[in-house]
């Protein structure tokens, strides 16, 4: 069988990978172990939250899966840092897993382009020189122009519980072991890291009367502008603390954990951590919060958040019946940690492809990311530009003033990763620009000129433009006088909204229910922050000329007079395409960065 | 940049002995053609340097660092010759007459050192003061900033403002999920606060550039009011030519003095006469006009009080009429007999000392300050502002001109930062 481009792994990364790449008209096949657990949320029930929640929204600019998925399966909505600027606001919804993976499902059967092939990815088909496609364990070749590699942590996957060890990338899932050596005997520099997840829990034998409720949000929001109503009930969550007995009784375990007894070499998430990371490094606190969210309507499973394990089964038992409220509470499925290979992201370009095999594309847990949002943010930039490869049409490259996206790809490929990376609203320096709200209109664009959007979303992402536009016309051009002041001074209706407190309702009344509201509420806050966007505006004007100065292709750093071997070494693995990536770099002095120029200027005469 | 480069990098000549640096690729070839075998690297080896024809020119003490450990990142050959005029000139033109070989052009080792990566900005602002001091003052402020003091204490006030940094944006990131108490942001205020009254205090520090200069010191008055006579006084030789006849001095005449350690550059100036049928003369006074403006430190020499900020002088103290100062009048001075003068130098050291930066500390130069200043408004404002997302953009912008002084920006040392000090994790 012949395809564009082939996808290896159908979780978050590799569905979005697909359906970019079908969207953009590559001729696609998805290839999964088990079709039906295509779109699975492996582990906790949420998707988006602060910095997530961005990814999320700008995935959907592009006519992407995540949003419309998570909407179909939003059991609780709640927007975090509501009471902070717009910028930082982080949607998040519960999923029902059940109804989360079908509307992926659901998703991938309407797209076009797109054919789901079950089996097991055996090896890549290497041409010399590049790509050629990927053969299946029962010997089937898939021949492609473009493959992208997004095998989450099946590869080289080891499971940690206490004294236990299993190999596979989940509980009940095998490991891809053949492709994983495969891919380790290419000579691409690859690392271990880790991730955990916690016990299940029989919602049943939770005592929630004891517990703080945390109820859903009643006014209604969406991940995607493209749904229009809620259709589930909504659950809400708790919240339940560890107590000094159950700090008592992980200190107690520390010597059985393999975290500790120095089985488990990854590194783990600093923001992440496992309870007992918590407890050894955070001495001196003597609760933390555990969230007890809802795993979908059908199943009486919790997921407690906040306290990832590898400790043995027995412990974590101790340990959950110390908590208020989980007293009675029953494991379903103990928690363990899971240690797994990752390939130093450095290796990629922004494309996500990867330079020493031209067609290959990585994306997601495999580039040392964690989360569902990061996964699937790194398959649409996988999956538009592994279309790209293979039609011969333009890459899609995002910069850091951009988006999220092009924040994650750029911090991914120049500074690679020493732990697991998530998204955080302080990894974007322009993050009072790149909100949630606006995703669309900063992105917007850019997809319709990748032809990845329906004529629906086309015709929505239109609409709202020239709303948006008529709505800024109309605040810049309208006089106000001073709302509530009474005196004389005028001023435009734009710069009123500057002032605290006072609001559209002061000073544009007409304007109220004219389009949608959320175009509306994008507008006001693009007049309140007005003076600091433009300061980043000219920020930004400096960056694109840092990123104009391109380097040489195989520019050698280690010729460049004056830079430190590990200088020399960071940006070797690095390879920025330009000064200003060179600059990025962390460790690159303004000392080298000068020596690099005057090089790159010597060789270019 | 291909060109290997000489100069004389030790003082003026003559001297007892000369430093001639050579740097580039050509430098130990050049060293071998002067003084045939050579030293081994690093080591002091004494040498007859001859000319192409064999003829001597002096016994030298040759020195070797290949390149790129060496001080301009490039090999670098030291030749320490006998310092006369004569010996200098004679090794320069042999070394002219290398293939590949040019003098160098001011600071251009120092350049040379920053292309090279072997200087931060700072630091190479610093060298390129240090090579041009002339005062132990500004030697010692330049020999701070090239050894990196001024990168230093900016940096030590960058790690306060990214551990600042990091707590705002642990509250925004975290403080919805529990792990960050939410009404953490009024102490984190309050320490932003202390930050940027601290910053502000040290940008309000003189520049470096009052060094470099000297203290600008203008002597003006009345015609005839003996101002050249003072100036000589003052610098104790003969800079300005002293008449009788009111406006002789018709332009201004500058003349340099150290003294403690600190440079003055005293300017005197026609009389100011509100008119005069003289055009030079009258060019003259506006030239004077002008260098008031410009001085740091006026000395006043008229019977009328100055009309700008000065210091009032009672000249010629020695003359039968004026021997009482009257009232009005800082000191008394005789430039021909030296009352006073210890006095008015004692009051000008007094005054200079707030124009100059203090020494226990690093100094500025004007583009740093500049950032200093932006980093202080944007730390300012940041102390001010209730929306915490404005408190976060205004630390980075600070962060952003510390990053431009020093040459670094890195969203990634704020979540070390951040990370440090938090539990973090939901």
């Amino acid at each position: 069988m012949t395809f564009d481009v082939v996808v290896i792994g159908g979780g978050h990364a590799g569905t979005e990978a697909a359906a970019a790449a079908a969207r953009r008209g590559a001729r696609t096949a998805l290839v999964s172990f088990d079709a039906a657990r295509i779109g699975e949320m492996s582990c906790n029930p949420a998707i988006g939250g602060v910095g997530k929640g961005h990814l999320v929204r700008e995935v959907d600019a592009f006519d992407g899966l995540i949003g419309r998925a998570a909407d179909a399966a939003a059991i609780h909505h709640r927007m975090l840092n509501r009471s902070k600027g717009v910028a930082v606001h982080g949607p998040r919804v519960q999923a029902d897993r059940v109804l989360y993976k079908a509307a992926i499902q659901e998703s991938l059967r309407r797209q076009n382009n797109l054919t789901v092939v079950a089996g097991e990815a055996y090896e890549l088909l290497l041409h010399p020189g590049s790509v050629a496609g990927v053969v299946l364990d029962d010997g089937t070749k898939l021949r492609a122009t473009a493959v992208v590699l997004a095998t989450g942590t099946f590869l080289g996957g080891r499971l940690f519980r206490g004294e236990e060890r299993l190999t596979g990338g989940r509980i009940g899932e095998a490991a891809s072991v053949p492709l994983a050596a495969q891919i380790r005997s290419l000579g691409l520099p690859m690392g271990r890291l880790k991730t955990g997840t916690p016990p299940r829990l029989d919602g049943r034998t939770i005592d929630w009367a004891r517990l703080e409720r945390q109820e859903s949000d009643v006014e209604p929001w969406f991940m995607s502008p493209m749904t229009r109503t809620r259709r589930l009930p909504q659950l809400h969550c708790a919240v339940s603390r560890t107590t000094a007995q159950t700090h008592e009784i992980i200190r107690s375990g520390l010597d059985r954990s393999p975290l500790f007894g120095g089985d488990i070499q990854g590194s783990g998430p600093r923001y992440c951590p496992s309870i007992e990371d918590k407890v050894f490094r955070f001495a001196d606190r003597d609760s933390h919060q555990v969230f007890l969210e809802p795993e979908g309507l059908d199943t009486h499973l919790i997921y407690p958040n906040g306290i990832s394990t590898s400790l043995p089964t027995d412990v974590q038992a101790a340990m959950i019946a110390s908590m208020p409220g989980l007293e009675h509470a029953v494991i379903t499925e103990p928690g363990y940690a899971v240690e797994y290979d990752y390939l130093d992201p450095r290796a990629l370009s922004s494309q996500l492809a990867l330079a020493a095999i031209p067609g290959l594309f990585c994306a997601g847990q495999i580039n040392g990311t964690t989360g569902y949002e990061e996964a699937a943010a790194q398959g649409l930039i996988a999956g538009l530009n592994a279309a790209a490869h293979a039609l011969g049409v333009d890459a899609v490259v995002l910069d850091r003033a951009s988006s999220y996206l092009g924040v994650m790809v750029d911090d991914l490929v120049l500074q690679g990763v020493t732990e697991p990376y998530r998204m955080l609203t302080a990894r974007a320096e322009y993050r009072l620009r790149l909100r949630a709200d606006n995703a669309e209109t900063r992105l917007g664009p850019i997809a319709a000129a990748a032809g990845c959007l329906s004529p629906e979303r086309s015709e929505h992402q239109a609409r709202r433009e020239q709303q948006r536009q008529q709505a800024t016309r109309r605040l810049d051009d309208l006089q106000a006088g001073p709302p509530h002041l009474g005196l004389p001074e005028r001023r435009s209706a734009a710069a009123w909204l500057r002032v605290d407190g006072v609001t559209l309702a002061d000073v544009a009344p007409d304007l109220l229910g004219t389009g949608d509201a959320d175009v509306l509420a994008e507008v006001v806050e693009d007049a309140r922050y007005a003076p600091y966007l433009e300061r980043q505006a000219r920020e930004i004007a400096e960056l694109r000329e840092n990123d104009a100065i391109r380097l040489p292709d195989a520019f050698k750093f280690g010729a460049v007079p004056g830079l430190s071997n590990e200088m020399i070494e960071r940006l070797t693995r690095a390879s920025p395409q330009t000064l200003g990536e060179a600059g990025r770099i962390r460790g690159v002095t303004a000392a080298a960065l000068s020596a690099i120029l005057l090089q790159a200027r010597r060789l270019a005469r | 940049m291909s060109d290997t480069i000489y100069a004389v990098s030790s003082g003026q000549p003559p001297a007892a002995i000369a430093v001639i640096r050579i740097s580039g690729r050509q430098a130990i070839v050049a060293a071998a053609a002067l003084c045939g075998d050579l030293p081994a690297p690093r080591r002091a080896g004494v040498r007859v340097l001859r000319r192409a024809d064999g003829a001597p020119l002096d016994e030298a003490l040759v020195l070797l660092f290949p390149g790129p450990r060496t001080a301009t990142g490039e090999d670098l050959v030291e030749l320490q010759v006998h310092g006369g005029r004569a010996v200098i000139a004679a090794v320069l033109s042999a070394l002219g007459e290398q293939p590949g070989l040019r003098q160098a052009n001011a600071g251009e080792f120092t350049r040379r050192a920053l292309l090279n990566g072997r200087l931060d900005l700072t630091q190479a602002e610093g060298l390129g003061d240090l090579l041009m001091a002339e005062t132990e003052a500004q030697r010692r402020a330049a020999q701070q900033a090239s050894e990196g003091g001024v990168r230093r204490q900016v940096e030590a006030w960058g790690e306060r403002l990214l551990a600042l940094s990091g707590q705002v944006e642990a509250l925004i990131d975290h403080s919805d999920e529990g792990d960050v108490d939410a009404h953490a942001l009024q102490p984190v205020r309050e320490a932003i606060r202390a930050l940027a009254s601290e910053l502000g205090q040290a940008a309000a520090q003189p520049p470096v550039e009052g060094l470099r200069d000297g203290v600008r010191v203008v002597l003006a008055g009345p015609p005839n009011a003996g101002k050249s006579s003072l100036l000589n006084a003052l610098i104790g030789r003969e800079a300005a030519i002293v008449s009788a006849q009111p406006g002789t001095t018709r332009d201004r005449i500058e003349a340099g003095v150290v003294r403690a350690g600190t440079a003055w550059l005293l300017t005197d100036t026609a009389g100011l006469r509100a008119e005069t049928a003289d055009p030079i003369e009258a060019q003259g006074v506006v030239l004077a006009d002008a260098a008031m403006r410009a001085a740091d430190l006026v000395i006043w020499l008229g019977d009328d009080p100055p009309p700008v900020k000065a210091l009032w002088v009672h000249a010629r103290a020695d003359m039968p009429e004026r021997t009482i100062t009257p009232v009005g009048p800082d000191l008394a001075v005789s430039a021909r007999n030296g009352t006073g003068l210890e006095a008015l130098w004692g009051e000008l050291e007094g005054r200079a000392h707030a124009l100059t930066p203090a020494l226990d500390r690093p100094a500025f130069n004007q583009r740093q300050r500049d950032l200093l200043h932006s980093a202080v408004d944007a730390i300012a404002r940041a102390g001010d502002t209730s929306d915490i997302l404005i408190v976060a953009e205004e630390l980075r912008v600070g962060r952003l001109a510390f990053d431009r002084i020093t040459g670094r920006a890195d969203v990634e040392a704020v979540l070390d930062a951040l990370f440090g000090q938090f539990c973090i994790g939901k």
